[in-house]
């Protein structure tokens, strides 16, 4: 099959273009019968992302690449846009009781789901600076207005432009560093880049840090993290969930793969930075989060918290490290989704209740989702034998044998702080008196919780398949 | 054969403690035991305030068990438990006294592996039973005494609920003393030592409700423990010499050894020397020796048949045992036997001091003996090893007498034990009387009976040795030869003679049952027997054919001690009279004179009376320094360091953390870009001023 347009195969965007096509077919179909087919619509989404997944997976094996270089399509790339997708799809069943609501049938919203998906795809392809900035503003976009869906809630269009506001700040930057780098190297494609880019000129260092502070918006690293609690307490919980999974695995993606590919003549340089959000971000989310009372404000501590921890990784600099980062992102959209899919159904009498301490006493009310809750708290602390020990194990593996001592040990104590949180939750749940029982779990978020609980609690009896399948995709980096 | 002597008497423990769990289940099958807990508090508190009415003046034991005629059944079962045991016991006795005849006289010494214990490196090690004449001679000791004192308890504790459990115990002890003297290398003779240790502990501490048995039971622990750590330093000291623990061939490599030093905290000690130190530490405590004897008066607070078995006869003699067994080190380190002579010396002497002016029957007994093992460790200083066995031999079964007498007497009494408010009662008890007697006069050393003849060869040894404190463990052991008389006859005096001093106990008392008669006859003839047909093999012309390789005695002591001038042999005879005078003087004719003589001498008195202050010296010096560091530690060390500066002061600076960076979140727009703006400006100007590297 030989596809092209201007000289350009098309092959190895056809996923995209399936995507973007449909989601225009699935808007005709929003716009043409209202807000009653807000079901369907979501539905079709899910299906589109799962064939899209399936023909992520079905592209010819190895690495394809086109628009001169702008598009890359390897194994990394598959590795994490099906991730993407996976998450985007999670959430979008897990958006389903959300959409259900009379006052809030928003058939829009999986569409930009959609397109945001789009855009994280094109974000983790990216080869060079152009169709970087391409994929994250089309993945932010749509990010905004999903942040601001529950139009009636202050907190939820508040939540929206925060993030706007402030994401236009990011972009600024990023685009600015972008231009920097451009002067220096005479060049927008990373291959281009990393072939000029051998001294620390302090020039192209500029540029250097003024890209890496947009992308540490993206992944809500310190000291670009301040939008994401009150953001995540805003917005609806399905967005939270979104917002906590897919783009942080694009936004990660298109952070390692620029420090990696771009610029691996100044490692030293970008490591730096690399270290010092990583810290930041291991110490900050941890102290941070003993001091909340919403279990979404918490959980967006969390999610910085491990950004940090991820990073780690990448600071490391090595096959090894990236290795280690893909296991812990995948590891940590398992845990994520399976926490949402708790927090989902934390409804007292059709009301949500958000606060921490209506978790007391969940043993004794509905002891299999304490039981499961519980697990991801654990692994979400990182204690064996849990998925989330393992993603930490690679991580600072890789940071010890790169000689990043410091940062290995900070991390340590920063996830003993963390653990802290997490299992207060665990000893409310099991000790305290129940506030009260929660209304009973729906059939789907049921199926996302058995998955990413069984996920989390078994990954240690067969490892393979993820620790291989992200060797493979850290690989295809060097 | 041996196999069977040693186990038995651990079958019939496992058969008796069965029999003690079931039995304390069947009493309290819900396990719930808030009320019968709290019935027998009360007893212990009554029991308790009747000691604080006495005060500390060492003579308020009377009332010690007055809760076991608490209608408390006893458990299900416990005659039999009692008499698996004693059966047991008596088999086990049978087969060492047949044992004894194989091995010293037949000279069949045995080697039995049992199994590979160890096997670490170069720690080789085996479960060996080693019986040789030495082993023999113990094996005697402990299972006739052991067996008479099973016997003896059936009566003596028949009103005790938790019989079985006692006599699991007591078949426990039995069975870890044969551990200990069959022992063929060091490790094991440890696990036998610490297991007597812990049979003492669960012994002394027997009525656990009281407290003050509980307090002497770890006070003996403790004490021992000092002990311990030095015998097992010295364990160490021997492994890092000779690369074994193994008696065998330590023993062979042992005149390899002389003139080698270890390194002991920068101080370059003649290896030899400190290892038999540190060796003798370990005796001191387990034998109660000068320093650390502080225990053995205060383990009275257990049963009298414990004192007995544990107290006198078995476990207090594992200390003089072990230097025996370690004869062919102590042979070539003659500056720890000069200690050994030392301190053995200083222990006859000082627990006889003590034990003229106590008035608890039991504790005489208890001073007495400690004074006796003196004896036997200035036999061992001069080398004459085979002289302290023998006397090991007699005092078993003549201190073993008394104390069984005295446990007779407490009967009879109503477990009164205090001897001012005895008296008269040798028309009562007939029996127990003459059998008191017997002992008393083999105690002291009345001519032919078989302390005579282990005494005097004591005296005789340290006469003829040549040692550095020969003169002074003569000198000492004379004068204790006197004062062990006079005490001794002062009990018989004040419990038998003169008026009685508490009527209504006098008109109570009566005989004790068969089961506790029979025991107190055969150690009566005993006393008698054990003496002069054994003479010759231990401290005569047969020593070297009797002991054969079991000990390096001292090789010409022997010969020494038959060329002493005449007069030598008579002085410890005279001194029995002289005492025997003294004290008939004091406590039949003139009462009034020793009142007398304490109002005198008040001093003096009240030094004998509290022990050479002893309890309290430690009471000062270690006592209240350990609880004082453990206040320190606790209070400043865990309490405000540890606990300050970790835990709950970390825990604390999180928190203060957590509220800064919260505060952080202000929620407005423009502080979130300030820090966005801020960070990229600090990464900026930490690469401008080449902070990064270029």
């Amino acid at each position: 099959m030989t596809i092209t347009t201007a000289g350009y195969s098309l092959l190895p965007v056809l996923p995209e273009l399936m995507l973007a096509v449909g989601a225009m077919v699935l808007l005709m179909i929003g716009a043409f019968n209202g807000p009653k087919v807000t079901g369907l619509v979501t539905t079709l989404a899910v299906c589109l992302l799962v064939v899209v997944g399936a023909a992520e997976i079905m592209l010819p094996a190895g690495k394809h690449v086109t628009f001169g270089g702008s598009f890359i399509v390897d194994d990394y790339a598959r590795f994490l846009k099906v991730l993407a997708i996976i998450a985007s799809a999670v959430t979008l069943i897990l958006s389903r009781e959300f959409l259900a609501d009379q006052s809030r049938r928003i058939f829009e919203y999986a569409i930009l789901v959609l397109l945001s998906t789009l855009g994280m795809m094109v974000l983790i392809s990216a080869g060079d600076l152009i169709m970087l900035y391409l994929g994250l503003e089309l993945m932010s976009l749509a990010l905004y207005v999903v942040a601001a869906s529950n139009r009636d809630n202050a907190k939820s269009t508040e939540a929206g432009l925060k993030y706007f506001v402030l994401g236009a700040l990011s972009s600024g930057m990023l685009l600015y560093g972008a231009s920097m780098i451009y002067g220096f190297t005479g060049t927008v494609s990373f291959a281009g880049i990393a072939a000029e880019a051998k001294t620390g000129n302090i020039g192209l260092v500029f540029g250097l840090v003024f890209l890496l502070a947009g992308l540490c918006f993206k992944v809500s690293a310190v000291p670009f993290h301040m939008w994401t609690p009150d953001v995540y307490e805003g917005a609806p919980t399905p967005v939270t969930a979104f917002f906590a999974s897919a783009p942080k695995v694009a936004a990660l993606a298109v952070f390692t793969r620029v420090t990696l590919t771009a610029f691996p003549g100044i490692v030293v340089q970008w490591q730096q930075v690399v270290v010092f959000v990583s810290l930041a971000s291991m110490v900050l989310g941890s102290f941070a989060a003993i001091g909340q009372t919403n279990i979404k404000r918490l959980m967006a501590y969390s999610s910085i918290g491990h950004m940090g921890f991820a990073l780690v990784g990448l600071a490391a600099g090595t096959q090894e490290g990236a290795q280690g980062v893909l296991v812990y992102i995948a590891i940590y959209v398992a845990m994520t989704l399976g926490t949402f899919a708790i927090i989902l159904t934390m409804k007292r009498n059709g009301q949500p209740v958000e606060t921490i301490k209506d978790f007391a006493g969940l043993s004794r009310t509905n002891p299999i989702i304490a039981f499961f809750f519980a697990m991801f708290l654990f692994s979400l602390a990182g204690v064996p034998p849990l998925a989330g020990f393992f993603g930490k194990f690679y991580v600072f593996m890789a940071a010890i044998k790169s000689g990043l001592f410091v940062l290995a040990v900070v991390g340590v104590l920063a996830s003993v702080v963390g653990a802290f949180y997490y299992l207060s939750i665990v000893k409310l749940m099991y000790f305290d008196e129940p506030v009260g029982k929660l209304d009973p779990m729906r059939v789907e978020l049921r199926t996302v919780l058995a998955v990413a609980g069984l996920f989390n609690v078994l990954f240690f009896v067969y490892p393979a398949p993820l620790v291989s399948a992200a060797a493979f995709a850290a690989k295809s980096l060097f | 054969m041996i196999q069977a002597l040693v186990f038995l008497p651990l079958i019939g423990a496992l058969i008796a403690g069965f029999i003690a769990i079931l039995g304390a289940h069947g009493r309290n099958p819900s396990g719930d035991e808030m009320d019968h807990a709290h019935d027998d508090h009360g007893h212990g508190d009554a029991s308790a305030h009747a000691h604080a009415a006495h005060g500390h003046d060492d003579h308020g034991h009377d009332d010690h068990d007055d809760h076991h005629h608490v209608a408390e059944p006893a458990a299900l079962g416990s005659r039999a438990a009692e008499l698996i045991t004693a059966g047991l016991l008596v088999v086990s006795a049978v087969l060492s006294w047949m044992t004894f005849v194989d091995v010293a006289f037949m000279h069949h010494d045995a080697r039995i592996v049992l199994l590979n214990w160890i096997n670490s490196g170069d720690l080789q090690l085996s479960w060996t039973l080693r019986v040789d004449t030495l082993t023999a001679v113990m094996l005697v000791v402990v299972t006739t005494v052991s067996s008479l004192v099973h016997i003896y308890s059936l009566g003596y504790m028949e009103d005790d609920p938790n019989r079985p459990r006692f006599m699991a115990y007591l078949s426990l002890f039995t069975f870890m003393m044969l551990m200990l003297v069959t022992a063929d290398n060091l490790l094991q003779l440890f696990f036998g030592w610490e297991g007597v240790g812990l049979a003492s502990y669960l012994l002394i501490g027997f009525w656990f409700k009281k407290p003050s048995a509980n307090a002497a039971a770890i006070k003996a622990f403790v004490v021992n423990r000092v002990g311990d750590f030095g015998f097992l330093l010295g364990i160490f000291a021997l492994f890092m010499l000779v690369g074994s623990t193994d008696l065998d061939t330590i023993f062979a490599s042992a005149p390899g050894l002389t003139g080698k030093t270890i390194n002991f905290f920068g101080w370059h000690a003649d290896a030899l020397t400190l290892t038999c130190l540190l060796l003798f530490v370990g005796a001191m405590g387990k034998s109660a020796q000068f320093l650390l004897h502080t225990w053995l008066p205060d383990a009275m607070e257990g049963p009298t048949p414990v004192s007995a078995l544990i107290h006198a006869a078995t476990m207090v003699t594992a200390g003089v045992f072990m230097v025996a067994r370690m004869s062919p080190l102590f042979e070539l380190a003659p500056n720890a036997q000069a200690v050994v002579m030392l301190v053995g010396a200083t222990t006859a002497f000082f627990a006889a001091t003590i034990g003229l002016v106590q008035n608890d029957i039991k504790r005489i007994v208890a001073y007495s003996t400690c004074s006796q093992l003196g004896y036997m460790f200035v036999a061992l200083g001069t080398g004459a090893y085979s002289v302290a066995m023998f006397h090991l031999f007699t005092h078993a079964f003549f201190k073993a007498l008394l104390f069984l007498g005295s446990g007779s007497v407490i009967y009879a009494m109503h477990h009164e034990q205090d001897i001012r408010k005895m008296g008269g009662l040798w028309n009562k008890i007939p029996f127990t009387y003459a059998m008191m007697t017997i002992g008393t006069l083999a105690l002291t050393g009345f001519p032919f009976t078989a302390g005579y003849f282990s005494k005097d060869a004591i005296i005789e040894a340290a006469y003829a040795s040549h040692t550095q404190f020969a003169f002074y463990g003569f000198l000492m052991t004379v004068v204790a030869a006197l004062l062990t008389s006079f005490y001794s006859w002062r009990l018989v005096f004040k419990t038998f003679h003169g008026e009685p001093h508490d009527k209504k106990h006098y008109d109570a008392a009566h005989e004790a049952p068969l089961w506790m008669l029979v025991p107190l006859a055969v150690l009566g003839i005993g006393s008698f027997a054990a003496g002069f047909p054994f003479k010759e093999l231990f401290a005569g012309h047969h020593v070297g054919e009797f002991f054969r390789e079991s000990l390096k005695m001292n090789p010409h002591i022997i010969e020494e001690m038959h060329h002493i001038p005449g007069w030598v042999p008579y002085v410890p005879t005279v001194m029995m009279v002289l005492g025997f005078l003294i004290s008939y003087l004091f406590y039949v004719r003139k009462p009034y004179l020793p009142v007398e003589l304490a109002n005198q001498h008040p001093l003096l008195y009240k030094f004998l009376l509290n022990k050479w202050y002893f309890d309290e010296l430690y009471e000062i010096i270690f006592v209240r320094p350990a609880k004082w560091i453990g206040h320190f530690l606790w209070k400043k060390g865990d309490g405000m360091i540890i606990d300050g500066l970790g835990p709950d002061g970390i825990s604390a600076r999180v928190l203060n953390i957590t509220r800064g960076v919260v505060k952080l979140q202000t929620g407005y727009l423009y502080h979130y870009a300030f820090a966005m703006l801020i960070g990229v400006a600090g990464l900026i100007t930490w690469f401008i001023f080449g902070l990064g590297g270029q």
